[in-house]
Parts: structure tokens; C-alpha cells; sequence
């Protein structure tokens, strides 16, 4: 009961889910429990969890981010960059400028949408590839094809690879980042007024909200957690090119659907889009343990996002049914 | 008593048309004012301009006797004055309290929202209403009446003291309507001033102090509700008296031309049957949501239908699929002519040729000649007052944009007229010409089926009225026996 209080329907259906994936990965081959098994598996499911914390703000909202792979893969060659120039640049400058490179591509973004009136789906499919042009763009004029773990600071890996009391750094600063966001989301006015708009636009207007304002913050919150994502990743892999992030819009978009974020906008939350993410990480690393070439990750994804829609789409409806029933029941 | 809200010599255009001619109105405290008129008259202007969407040209709005200007409908809101909506748009995922308080949720420390002050505050209003709404739960699936409740509660909490309600009962059923009315009056009797709008005269003299007559966008009268008598009442209205509005006809009724039995479309309406006979005017009426447009879609075929054949002539038509309709000779002219009868930026030609480009465009190129020579012949027959025909139908007044599109639809030559609001927000003059022309139609042989939610007009037009509530044809009434109470009766579920 307790349980069943903390979490809605969807979320509880994602924690058995995950136990039934992690028992049956571990049934075939226990070593998937081990510490440094599951060690990976939250460093993995940490970055996607800011990734798709961002996103779930904006599908909140009745929008959509595209581009997020292409920003994380500008941030993370931007830290790149900075040790490179400069061996010894201060981590915090480091994790501060890929967030505000985060955040400028996000500010990019919300003005078109906002302001141009242009739909984020078109506008972040086509930054999708503007950004990466960038990126690739940035490493041909610099001739930096790669940045190596030797040619960073120590103290930047040692953070990306650190943890307190057993916990990655990474996990805990997309704890974190759940928690601040999640916090924001219920308690605020700005945070409700998210799922207003997302809700129905008309009667946003007509209530009032400033709808573009808040769409460009969303916007601009979101770039910044991706860029976060950007710099972590660096700090975690050790290892960069301009192609750090290609396709990962499709994860993020997954994971924040199976988490029960409405893609219609209105409804759901970034603890479940933080689940969504772990589920689908977890199900993507126990893959090749249980057999399945690695090819079949995409695929996965995918399917798992027409799964999430169609099931909230047969929901929907039931719902609208019995609904309509009930008041028919009343009136008559 | 001083008036709360004053309209003094309001003028509105829009484009080239003039909405509204040098209005005043002044709402008092405490007192329910009804505003009368034909569609088309002005009083959504009027309600748009007390609301905050629109400011006048000319004239002015005095709140409280001072000159007020309304930015936007929260400006005029956060002053004190509310619009309810026919249909509220709201938040479908979010609580019915947060719908009334959204954007100023009670705060407590650190700004965060208190929800149980906002649950406790909600449940307080609703109380004040006597309408027993849950705070927390989602407002998906509400019934509208419960909605437009919502919207109450929402002016209510921003003390309001001017509330405005724009065709409020178009929905509703008779016991919702008499629900809103007690809490109408409970408003009233705390002091606020209520605006209300309907088609129903009948309401405005159950519930209304006062009322002002507005025609063709300038003001007739403002009265004493109890010294307007209901005959006078419609002679102001429309100019005229009503017999002059629908022509006089001799129904010369002949073989079954569209034939529905047991159409069933599960969970929006089921088990219709009827039939339309060459040279009959077939009236549809119900409630708004009753399923009447619904009806037409399916037998028109551009929605499916999960039960019941439709057969035009002795031959049956498949299920969703309207170019077989429209072969077999059905036409259906839709409810919304802006969305769904016209393509706007297109010039008037083309549109009225756009139900028969396989004619005019032999082999595969259309050709203009032709276009132009089916418009023009229909722009005649249709008397359509028009610039150029090859202006942009969004050129065209609402009345002359009817006819395009009837227009494109009898070039068809149909021997089934499916009709849905065809006077809808046009002047009255179009409006007599529409009737006209479609008993006319009826004469030449056609079978007509008249959806209208104006049921002066269903009563005017029909030989034959079918009643539907909530997706059932509950009434089939000749027209010597179909009058404005039995047709009502039988919307609201009261049974024939």
C-alpha cells in the first residue's frame, strides 16, 4: 500500500518490469549483479536519466527535442577542447561552459519555437543535424579527431569514474537533478503551468500563462541538463569525438514515453521518465547477455516507444468509455 | 443602483464588417440582463469586448463609471469581470482545483503550492454553488454542465463581480439548465451582475430581470423582461415576423430516396433509422452533442460505421467511403464551412467546382473555362454577392460563403442534401434566401435533411422532424404535432 501511494500505475509497472529483466539477466548469468556490473549499468542509465529528466520537461509541455544528441556531443567535445587547450582548466569551468553551450543550443531552439512559431519537431530535427554540422565542422577546422583520456585532467576522470559511499558521482548528480526538477514541477506555479500548456494551449491563453516564456525556459533547462550530460559522458568515457551522442534522441524519446510522460503533452513526471530510462538501459545491457546481438539496441527502443504509445493511446480510450458510461449512468 | 458595467455607444468592425453599431448596455448589481438577438445580431462581440478578447473602435466600457480599457480576457478577469463559455476550455489532465485556481494557486512558504488550501478553498466555492464537485479528481470526462460549474467557481474565486454567460444551456440537459439557473440567482442575489445569452426565450424570461434586443449589430431595445411580451419579443429579434422567414410549402412527398436502418457507430450513437423521401424536408434536431453531425458523417461515409446499412435510391452504400456517397448522388454540406466546407485562400471558381473537378477537368488538366462557366451559372442561381470570382472565398461574408459552398455542392446535382447548420452566423436576409432555396430543392425532387440547433428553424422548414439525445433518436414527430416544447421534451430525454 505503501508503495502503491509513492508510485503511480505506470511507475509500479516499470519497477516490476525492471525486476523481471534484472532476474532474469541475472538467472542466466549472475555476474550481471555484481558491483562493477551494476556500477556500469548506473553510470550508463545516469547520463540518459539528464537526458531525459530535459526532455520529459518539454513532452510536458507538448514539445519535443530532437537535437539532444547533437548537444551532448557539441558539450562533451567542448570539454574536450578546453583540456586541450589548456590541460589544467578547472573542472568546475569545464562542467559551467558545457552547461551554458547546453543551454545556448536549448535558447536556440526555444526561440524558434516560442517565438518564431515554428513546431519543435521541425525546428530540433533540423538542429538535430545544424549542431552536429557544428560539431564536426569544429573538429575538421581544428584538426581534433579525438581527445584521449591522457590528454585530460586527472581530476576531471577521476570525477567522472568517482563515487560517495558507493554511489557513482554521476548517479548522484542525476539524483539530483530529479530531485530539484521534480521538486519544481509540483510546487510550483511555473511548474503546473507546464502541464497547462501542454494540457490544452487554448486555455493556457486564455488563463493567462505566459506559454512562450515558459516553453523557452523549458527549452533552455533542458539544453542545460543535456550539456551537463555532455560534459559527464566526457568525464565517464574518457575517450571523445564529434560523434559522442548520435542517435540518442531515440532512447531519450523512449525512455520518456515508457515512463509514462503523455506525448500529447499534459501528464507525467520525470521520476517516471528517469524510470523509463533505467528500464531501458537495463533491458539494453542485459541484451548481449542473454544473447541478442548488440545491432537489436535501436530496435529495442523503438519498439518499446510504439508499445508506450500504443498502450497510453488503448488507455486513453478505455478511460474516455467509461467515462462517458458513468455520466450516461447519472444522467439517466 | 449604479452600474457595475456600461457599454456607451460601442462600435466594432471587422474587415468590412461592421459587428456592431454604436451599442450601449449597462449591467447592474444584483440584476440577471439577457441579451436577445438572431445569430449574427452582435452579442458575441458584445460578449468578446466585455470580456477582454476585442476593443471597441468607437465608444467606451466604463468599469464602475470610469473608462476601462481590458488588455486581454485576464486584464478584465483580474478586474472583476468573467466570461462563461458555451463550451469552457480547460485542463484535462489537470484537477478540477487547479483548473479553478490555475496561475494563482495559495501559496505557502517558499512559494510552493498549497494544495490542501487549494483543495479546502475549492471544496468551499462548490459548496457556495451547491454543486457537489470532487477538487482532486482530473477534469477529463466531465459532463459540460460540470465544466461551465468549474468556470464558476474560477470567476467566483477571483471575485468577480460582472459574469458574463455566452449561450450557457446549449448543452445542457433540462435539469442541468435549472441547476444553473439556481446558482444564476445565487450569484445575483450576492450582488453580482449577470449577463446571459440564449436561444431559448423561454429561459430569459424564467431567469432574466432585464433585456436588451440587439439586430444586425445595432441596439432595438433594452426592457423590463415581464413587459416584453414573447411575440414582440421575436418581432424585435428578427425585424419581421417570423411566418416571412420560412417560405410557404406544400410538401408533394414521394418514394424513399435515403434510406437508414439501425446505423450504429459504438459509443456515439446507435440504432438509427429513418428515411427521406423524394420532396422532403426531414428536420434533425437536438441538443448540441446529441450526435446529429455525427449521423451525417457516417451516412455521408467520411466517418465508418460499426452497425446498419444506408441506401440511396434502392442501392446500398459501403461504409466509409464518401466518393461512393457522392456518386450515388449525396451531398453533405458541413457544420463548419470555414474549416471544413471551403479551402479559404482558394478563389471562389475553384471552390465551387471542387466537388465536380472530374468534370470540369477532362483527362487530367483542369480546365478554367469550364471552371469559371459552373461558378458563374451557380453564383446566379445562388444570387451570391461577390467582388470577382476569382477572389479568395475568405473574401466573402459569412452568408455568401454558405452559398459557395451549397453551391459546390448542388453542382453535384444531388438527389440527397444533407444540410448541418446551413444559417449558422449569417444575416437574415441570406438566411430567408437558404430556406428558400432549399425548399425549392425539396420541390424539384431532392430529399433534404435539415441539421439545425435553431429550432424555429427546424420547425419552419420541416415536413418531418427526428429528435436525437445522446446518440438515440428518441422522437419522430409529424410537423402538425412537432412544436417547440414536444421537439424540446424529447432532446433533453424527456421522451415524445
Amino acid at each position: 500500500m505503501r508503495l502503491r501511494a509513492l508510485l503511480s500505475g505506470r511507475e509500479l509497472s516499470i519497477v516490476i518490469a525492471l525486476v523481471v529483466v534484472v532476474g532474469v539477466t541475472a538467472a542466466v548469468r549472475p555476474a550481471f549483479l555484481n558491483a562493477q556490473g551494476l556500477h556500469d549499468l548506473f553510470l550508463n542509465a545516469s547520463v540518459i536519466a539528464l537526458l531525459a529528466i530535459g526532455q520529459a520537461l518539454l513532452v510536458i509541455t507538448r514539445n519535443i527535442d530532437l537535437s539532444v544528441g547533437s548537444v551532448m556531443g557539441l558539450t562533451a567535445f567542448l570539454s574536450g577542447q578546453l583540456f586541450l587547450a589548456d590541460v589544467d582548466t578547472p573542472v568546475v569551468l569545464v562542467v559551467v561552459a558545457g552547461m551554458a553551450l547546453g543551454a545556448a543550443c536549448g535558447a536556440v531552439n526555444g526561440a524558434l519555437v516560442a517565438v518564431a512559431k515554428v513546431p519543435a519537431l521541425v525546428v530540433t530535427l533540423g538542429t538535430l543535424y545544424v549542431f552536429r554540422g557544428l560539431d564536426y565542422g569544429w573538429a575538421s577546422a581544428t584538426g581534433v579527431r579525438q581527445v584521449n583520456a591522457d590528454q585530460m585532467a586527472p581530476e576531471f576522470l577521476a570525477f567522472g569514474s568517482g563515487a560517495v559511499l558507493g554511489v557513482p558521482n554521476l548517479t548522484l548528480i542525476a539524483l539530483v537533478a530529479l530531485l530539484v526538477t521534480g521538486y519544481a514541477l509540483h510546487n510550483w506555479r511555473s511548474g503546473r503551468e507546464l502541464y497547462a500548456i501542454g494540457s490544452n494551449p487554448e486555455a493556457a491563453r486564455l488563463a493567462g500563462i505566459p506559454a512562450g516564456r515558459r516553453v523557452f525556459t523549458a527549452f533552455v533547462v533542458s539544453g542545460a541538463l543535456v550539456g551537463l550530460a555532455g560534459v559527464l559522458h566526457a568525464a565517464y568515457f574518457g575517450t571523445i569525438n564529434a560523434s559522442v551522442g548520435t542517435g540518442r534522441e531515440l532512447a531519450v524519446v523512449a525512455a520518456v514515453v515508457v515512463g509514462g510522460v503523455a506525448i500529447f503533452g499534459g501528464s507525467g513526471s520525470v521520476r517516471g521518465a528517469v524510470l523509463g530510462a533505467l528500464l531501458l538501459t537495463t533491458i539494453t545491457s542485459a541484451l548481449p547477455i542473454l544473447g541478442v546481438p548488440a545491432f537489436w539496441q535501436r530496435a529495442v527502443d523503438g519498439a518499446a516507444l510504439l508499445l508506450a504509445i500504443s498502450l497510453d493511446r488503448a488507455v486513453m480510450l478505455r478511460v474516455a468509455a467509461r467515462l462517458r458510461r458513468e455520466r450516461g449512468l447519472r444522467r439517466a | 443602483m449604479s452600474p457595475v458595467l456600461q457599454l456607451r455607444d460601442v462600435s466594432k468592425s471587422f474587415q468590412a464588417v461592421r459587428a456592431l453599431r454604436g451599442v450601449s448596455l449597462s449591467l447592474h448589481p444584483g440584476e440577471v440582463h439577457a441579451l436577445a438577438g438572431e445569430n449574427g445580431a452582435g452579442k458575441s462581440t458584445v460578449v468578446r469586448i466585455i470580456g477582454g478578447e476585442h476593443r471597441p473602435d468607437a465608444g467606451e466600457l466604463l468599469l464602475d463609471g470610469e473608462p476601462a480599457r481590458f488588455s486581454s480576457p485576464r486584464d478584465a478577469r483580474q478586474r472583476g469581470v468573467a466570461v462563461i463559455h458555451q463550451e469552457p476550455v480547460q485542463f484535462p489532465d489537470l484537477s478540477v482545483a487547479e483548473n479553478v485556481f490555475m496561475g494563482r494557486q495559495p501559496l505557502r512558504r517558499g512559494r510552493r503550492i498549497d494544495r490542501r488550501e487549494m483543495h479546502r478553498r475549492a471544496a468551499e466555492l462548490f459548496d457556495r454553488l451547491g454543486v457537489p464537485l470532487d477538487p482532486t479528481r482530473p477534469t477529463r470526462g466531465l459532463s459540460i454542465a460540470d465544466q461551465q460549474i468549474i468556470e464558476i467557481a474560477k470567476a467566483l474565486s477571483a471575485d468577480a463581480r460582472v459574469i458574463v454567460m455566452d449561450e450557457p444551456t446549449a448543452a445542457l440537459s433540462a435539469v442541468e439548465a435549472q441547476r444553473l439557473f439556481r446558482v444564476a440567482r445565487g450569484l445575483a442575489g450576492r450582488g453580482a451582475a449577470l449577463l446571459f445569452i440564449s436561444h431559448r426565450l423561454e429561459e430569459m424570461y424564467q431567469l432574466c430581470d432585464r433585456v436588451t434586443v440587439l439586430r444586425d449589430g445595432a441596439l432595438v431595445s433594452t426592457d423590463p423582461m415581464a413587459e416584453v411580451p414573447h411575440d414582440e419579443l421575436v418581432r424585435r429579434m428578427v425585424g419581421r415576423s417570423v411566418e416571412q422567414l420560412y417560405p410557404e410549402r406544400r410538401a408533394d412527398v414521394g418514394e424513399p430516396r435515403l434510406v437508414v436502418e439501425g446505423l450504429t457507430r459504438v459509443g456515439v450513437f446507435r440504432d438509427i433509422s429513418f428515411t427521406v423521401r423524394r420532396g422532403e424536408v426531414v428536420g434533425l434536431a437536438g441538443l448540441v452533442g446529441s450526435g446529429r453531425t455525427e449521423v451525417a458523417r457516417a451516412v455521408f461515409g467520411v466517418d465508418g460505421r460499426d452497425a446498419g446499412t444506408v441506401s440511396v435510391d434502392g442501392v446500398a452504400l459501403p461504409a466509409g467511403d464518401p466518393r461512393a456517397a457522392i456518386d450515388r448522388g449525396v451531398a453533405l454540406v458541413p457544420e463548419d464551412r470555414r474549416e471544413q466546407g471551403l479551402v479559404l485562400e482558394l478563389s471562389i471558381e475553384r471552390n465551387a467546382s471542387l466537388a465536380r473537378l472530374r468534370d470540369v477537368s477532362p483527362g487530367w488538366i483542369t480546365r478554367r473555362a469550364r471552371e469559371r462557366a459552373l461558378a458563374r451559372r451557380w453564383g446566379e442561381r445562388l444570387s451570391l454577392k461577390a467582388g470577382r470570382l476569382t477572389d479568395p472565398a475568405a473574401t466573402l461574408s459569412g452568408g455568401n460563403q454558405q452559398k459557395v459552398v451549397l453551391g459546390k455542392w448542388l453542382a453535384t446535382e444531388p438527389s440527397v442534401l444533407i444540410v448541418d447548420e446551413p444559417t449558422r452566423g449569417i444575416d437574415i436576409g441570406t438566411k430567408v434566401e437558404v430556406h428558400a432555396l432549399l425548399s425549392r430543392l425539396a420541390a424539384d425532387g431532392l430529399a433534404v435533411l435539415l441539421i439545425s440547433s435553431e429550432l424555429p428553424e427546424v420547425l419552419g422548414m420541416a415536413d418531418r422532424v427526428l429528435v436525437m439525445h445522446e446518440g438515440r433518436i428518441t422522437a419522430e414527430l409529424p410537423a402538425a404535432d412537432a412544436t417547440e416544447e414536444s421537439v424540446m421534451r424529447a432532446a433533453t430525454g424527456g421522451g415524445a
